[in-house]
């Protein structure tokens, strides 16, 4: 393995060789995820970019346990040690939720639209065993007052279509902290809010973290979300990860095409950008079809504005161009 | 707002215009079953100049939505007049009606759920000429493919299904399916969202290109002004079922009058100084 961190600090989970399949596709040579490494350390902020298809979700259920059964999952997740892709489902209890636990994107789906929201929050507590009954009810209100909700008790009372969209989303993030776990993985939580509401919810997320230090795995399609966020961030395309690094330095000086050209859609401001009227906007050529993903070459080529002869021939090798970064591509900087 | 909202255009007369509409739904508590009413639209006034892309922003619940539907008559306002090309239609008879829905057309949301799944995308496309008896037998086909080509779908993607299409490339199907009775007006109800950074990036430009081509006009909602923001001639911003904000793109980025769309760009602005200095190096 070309690429490791260079750290003291054990990983808390650590992800090797990561490959799924889903087999009830019509053609299951495609992988969903394909060789994916990574490790977390506890207490960090690890972005994930990557657009749809890239395979960041099925990332964040794999690491939950949460695949259908019929997906083809090769590979190891240890996890303080333990594999969690070759323990037993009662093992896995222990840990979803408790130990590792996720935001979704939409907490107006993953809520019950018939339990009150405090019972909602409370039955994660319950599923765990962690509190008495009758204390049960004060510790979903501390939760729901760390998550930045006041009139707790308002909220405990109410069912999720009497609360905003904002409300919701900490609802959903008060469930996923309920059990104090070492990581979360929040995906695309703010997907669907506005610039102030979207703020606000990455503040709750940056206070849990340093209030409880677990580690975040933070998924979105947006690079701007990460800057001032993440301490890492991975970029994936099409099933596999293409460049990873601290987000400083990959902000700075992206190596992959593919997070160029991403970086490139975020415009450094909005009032004085400087186009004039009907301009078009930078934009990345196509998408991701279905031959990149057959192809023998390199998974970005088709898309790619720095390729060459070799890049359609070959995949690129993981290569590791400075400490604490790596790259998989043959023109990398240019 | 009215003046400043309608001071925007001043020289040339709207295309549409939204006169003091109201618009309120009555409702009931889930369990007690007590009344409530919503009011989703309270005396908005909102004129959209011709071949212009007016973005309407705003969080989910502040009337967004409903504004766009009294304009296209899919919803009767309570109150107040929707005036499309010199004529008041708010109150229009459904005969009436028949012949000016061509002209206004709706792109909605969830590509997914708008479009129906049984039918091959020529199917999609064509319908309305159908339905509007503008064309028949081989003329339909050679349409469909036409406007396909138009929204840079290829054409040997005919006889497919909405579900076999991407995201970005369903809600092109949309935009060719609007596009069909060649309209004057597109709402596009949050028709970006859901879509990645550079899909999003790739369907305003092909919305650019349409409007060159067609003079279109735009009424372009989204809940993300740093998107729309950056193609918009003017902003309109809704707050709990008010237009409390209204203006040209310069005008609002430069000097929004109204706390909401202060705290909105002040938000946006937060995250793009993050970002640029994150790229200039400033911070780790």
């Amino acid at each position: 393995m070309l690429y490791s961190q260079s750290s003291s600090t054990a990983a808390l989970l650590r992800i090797c060789g990561l490959t799924v399949r889903h087999a009830a596709l019509a053609d299951p040579c495609h992988p969903a995820l394909l060789g994916i490494e990574f490790e977390i350390k506890p207490g960090e902020i690890v972005g994930v970019l990557g657009e749809s298809g890239s395979g960041k979700s099925t990332l964040a259920l794999a690491i939950l346990g949460l695949l259908p059964v019929s997906a083809d999952i090769d590979g190891s997740i240890y996890f303080e040690d333990t594999d969690l892709l070759r323990v037993e489902e009662r093992e896995w209890e222990a840990v979803r939720g408790r130990r590792i636990a996720i935001v979704f994107q939409e907490p107006g789906l993953s809520l019950s639209p018939v339990m009150r929201v405090g019972d909602q929050v409370g039955e994660v507590l319950r599923a765990h065993r962690q509190g008495r009954g009758q204390h049960r009810k004060q510790q979903v209100e501390a939760i729901l007052q760390d998550v930045g909700l006041v009139q707790v008790d308002r909220i405990c009372k109410a069912y999720p279509h009497q609360l905003s969209g904002g409300e919701l989303q900490r609802v959903a993030i008060a469930q996923a902290l309920a059990c104090r776990p070492d990581v979360v993985i929040a995906d695309e939580p703010t997907r669907s809010l506005d610039a102030t509401r979207q703020a606000e919810l990455l503040d709750v997320l940056r206070d849990a973290n340093r209030k409880f230090g677990c580690a975040l795995i933070f998924i979105t399609h947006n690079p701007a979300l990460l800057a001032d966020f993440a301490d890492r961030v991975i970029v994936m395309y099409g099933g596999r990860i293409v460049e990873e690094g601290p987000v400083s330095r990959v902000f700075r000086r992206p190596l992959h095409p593919y997070t160029k050209g991403l970086l490139q859609l975020i415009p450094t401001s909005l009032q004085d950008s400087g186009r004039t009227r009907g301009q078009h906007l930078p934009a990345l050529p196509g998408s991701l079809s279905d031959s990149d993903r057959q192809s023998s070459g390199c998974i970005f080529a088709s898309r790619c504005s720095a390729r060459t002869d070799a890049c359609q021939r070959e995949s690129p090798a993981e290569l590791v161009p400075e400490e604490s970064r790596r790259v998989s591509c043959f023109n990398y900087g240019n | 707002m009215g003046t400043e909202a309608t001071a925007q255009q001043g020289l040339e007369s709207p295309l549409v215009r939204a006169a003091g509409v109201s618009k309120s739904y009555v409702q009931r508590a889930p369990f007690s079953q007590k009344r409530f009413v919503i009011d989703a639209l309270v005396n908005v006034e909102l004129e959209v100049a011709p071949a212009s892309l007016t973005a309407l922003v705003g969080e989910s619940g502040s009337g967004k939505s409903t504004l766009a539907r009294c304009l296209a008559i899919l919803e009767r306002p309570d109150h107040g007049e929707i005036w499309f090309e010199g004529k008041e239609i708010s109150r229009s008879s459904a005969r009436e009606l028949a012949s000016l829905r061509p002209r206004i057309q709706m792109v909605f949301q969830d590509s997914a759920g708008a479009l129906n799944p049984r039918f091959t995308a020529a199917q999609v496309i064509t319908e309305p000429l159908e339905i509007q008896r503008r064309e028949s037998g081989a003329g339909l086909q050679t349409r469909a493919c036409e406007l396909m080509e138009e929204v840079g779908l290829s054409p040997n993607w005919a006889n497919r299904h909405p579900l076999e299409f991407s995201g970005g490339q369903r809600q092109r199907l949309a935009i060719a399916r609007a596009l069909a009775l060649k309209p004057a007006f597109l709402i596009l109800d949050e028709s970006l969202s859901g879509l990645d950074l550079s899909t999003q990036a790739q369907i305003l430009n092909l919305l650019l290109d349409l409007q060159k081509a067609h003079s279109l006009t735009y009424l372009l909602i989204s809940h993300d002004l740093t998107l729309v923001g950056q193609v918009a001639d003017f902003i309109a911003v809704m707050h709990q079922g008010r237009l409390v904000e209204c203006g040209t793109r310069q005008h609002v980025l430069a000097s929004p009058s109204h706390a909401h769309t202060r705290e909105l760009l002040g938000s946006v602005r937060l995250v793009e100084s993050a970002f640029r200095a994150a790229q200039a190096g400033g911070r780790s």
